[in-house]
């Protein structure tokens, strides 16, 4: 899933500073299950703002909704309703950062604002730990390396074994980031596929990953 | 002969080769290099020149190496892959050997975490192995990574470090086999200080092989003071420094440590210099190059051997 966090309850109160009345829009999809942006975390960040408002002495009205998905128009369509009397002064979306950006593209009229910062794809290593596991290259090679990732996993995106700064498993970045070289190496020995570590990992083709612009997907056989 | 570079010819000869190490400065004055290049002249055969180690941004490590071809030194040219793509480092590849640059080292580099810009876009497009390879590439077939071939080769002597002390350790001598598939003629180590996890990784090098395919050079840098030491021993990421070493600087005034620590420098080089296998010794005196004259003086490395 999308992995994302919320903004700092500072930053999202500048963002709302000359506003009295905004929509609070959360997503039913990865930000939920992230504890991130579903609807219990709209209804906690839509009381914080409320309360830090009205100790300023200037309250702000702020509604609360949470759609099903934000990344899918036929979803997005459901704030044509609350937003056709120009009621808000903003829409404060609460899904990772593809939700505001899908109500700017429907809604060019009203002003969107991010509350979370997306993240990484990624998952939930215990209840509150998340990590990042792929970056998208658009070309997977992970059965290379016993089905780990070494382009999102590796601080460097090292393809042919661990740098020089490896140390009990850690990566030399922090203590805190297992060295995912160290991890593939114990995999591959499991496995009795150490052999294949040896050979070297050709120069990847970057082209299908962001580097080769903004990606798009066409499926003809779905289109309408 | 690949490059026909002193450092090449040195270690073709049989000689027990000596390169040294200069960091380029945070600043743009040409003067600070040519003063700590001149400790090193006739000292060592080659000077590694760091390219922004640490992650710190310093004067460009090739405008370096031209600095040092100019008052008649071989340099060491290091390039990581943090801070360049395929295509920065061809041509720079091109341009250095223009410039008369013989001696690459090819290095991931230090992630920019750790430096002065912890902010900045980091780029591996290529890792070390595939550096290693697209110089080979250039070298041998002529030809950039796109199939364009080069009008004017280029001739390097292509080198590699190799972390003796990282983990995991197996995977360690793997690593240098692949580095020596890639390309490699020359392999200059992390420094050393546990003489033992050195001798077991060389002895594995040895036993498959490697170290008849490539030469290696131990890496060793002089321990000044027990805070330096407990400093490498605990915060350098895949660095071994014994408790063995530690005790003795401190068993010796503050005011002698440094010359203790030069005593155990000179010490290990005349170990390594019994090893099967070790061809030479990288020294990184990390700013404290004045002290290479009297340490390769102890250790008996000079004079230099003369190669045409
Ligand atoms: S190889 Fe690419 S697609 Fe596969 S997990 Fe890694 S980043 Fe994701
Ligand atoms: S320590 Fe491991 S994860 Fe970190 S950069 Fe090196 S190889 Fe990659």
């Amino acid at each position: 899933m999308i992995v994302a966090e919320r903004k700092p309850i500072k930053e999202i109160l500048a963002m709302v500073a000359d506003f009295k009345k905004i929509l609070l829009v959360g997503c039913k999809g990865c930000v939920t299950v992230c504890n991130a942006g579903g609807t219990k975390e709209v209804g906690i960040l839509a009381s914080a703002l409320k309360i830090a408002r009205k100790k300023e002495g200037n309250p702000i009205e702020i509604d609360e909704m949470t759609l099903e998905r934000q990344c899918d128009p036929e979803y997005i369509d459901q704030l044509e309703e609350p937003l056709k009397n120009n009621n808000y002064d903003a829409v404060l979306s609460m899904a990772c950062s593809v939700g505001p950006q899908f109500i700017a593209r429907r809604y060019d009229n009203i002003l969107v604002y991010p509350t979370l910062n997306t993240c990484f794809m990624g998952g939930a290593l215990e209840h509150g730990v998340w990590a990042e596991f792929c970056q998208g290259c658009g070309n997977c090679i992970i059965h290379h390396f016993g089905g780990l990732c070494p382009i999102a996993r590796c601080s460097k995106s090292l393809m042919n074994g661990p740098c020089g700064g490896s140390a009990g498993g850690k990566c030399e970045v922090s203590p805190d980031i297992d060295c995912v070289w160290h991890l593939i190496y114990d995999r591959m020995k499991q496995l009795g596929k150490l052999d294949q570590l040896r050979e070297i990992f050709p120069i990847k083709d970057w082209s299908t990953s962001r580097d080769g612009g903004p990606r798009k997907i066409v499926r003809e056989d779905l289109k309408k | 002969m690949k490059a026909g570079s002193r450092l090449e010819k040195i270690l073709e000869a049989g000689h027990f080769a000596v390169t040294g190490e200069l960091g380029p400065p945070r600043g743009a004055d040409a003067e600070v290099i040519k003063k700590k290049a001149e400790h090193l002249r006739n000292k060592v055969d080659s000077i590694n020149v760091t390219d922004n180690q640490t992650s710190v941004v310093r004067m460009c490590s090739m405008a370096v190496c031209k600095i040092l071809i100019e008052m008649g030194l071989e340099p060491n040219l290091q390039m990581v892959c943090r801070d360049r793509n395929r295509i920065a480092i061809q041509s720079d590849l091109l341009g250095a050997y223009a410039l008369g640059i013989r001696n690459v080292l090819c290095l991931s580099g230090d992630h920019n975490k750790f430096g002065d810009h912890p902010q900045c876009k980091n780029v591996f497009d290529l890792d070390s192995m595939q550096l290693i390879a697209t110089v080979k590439r250039m070298r041998d077939e002529g030809k950039l990574l796109s199939d364009q071939e080069l009008e004017g080769g280029v001739k390097f002597f292509i080198g590699a470090a190799a972390n003796p002390f990282g983990d995991p350790f197996e995977f360690r001598v793997t690593r240098l086999a692949k580095k020596i598939e890639a390309g490699v003629d020359f392999i200059q180590t992390q420094c050393i200080y546990n003489m033992e996890k050195f001798k077991t990784w060389l002895d594995q090098a040895n036993d498959e092989g490697l170290t008849e395919k490539c030469y290696i050079l131990a890496g060793v840098t002089p321990l000044k003071s027990v805070g330096m030491a407990r400093y490498m021993q605990k915060f350098v990421p895949g660095l071994d420094v014994p408790e063995e070493y530690i005790t003795r600087l401190k068993g010796v005034e503050k005011k002698k440590q440094a010359a203790e620590g030069i005593k155990i420098c000179v010490e290990q080089i005349e170990q390594l210099r019994e090893m099967k296998g070790v061809a030479g010794v990288h020294l990184m005196a990390i700013e404290w190059e004045h002290k290479v004259p009297e340490i390769t003086e102890a250790a008996k490395l000079l004079p230099r051997p003369e190669v045409d």
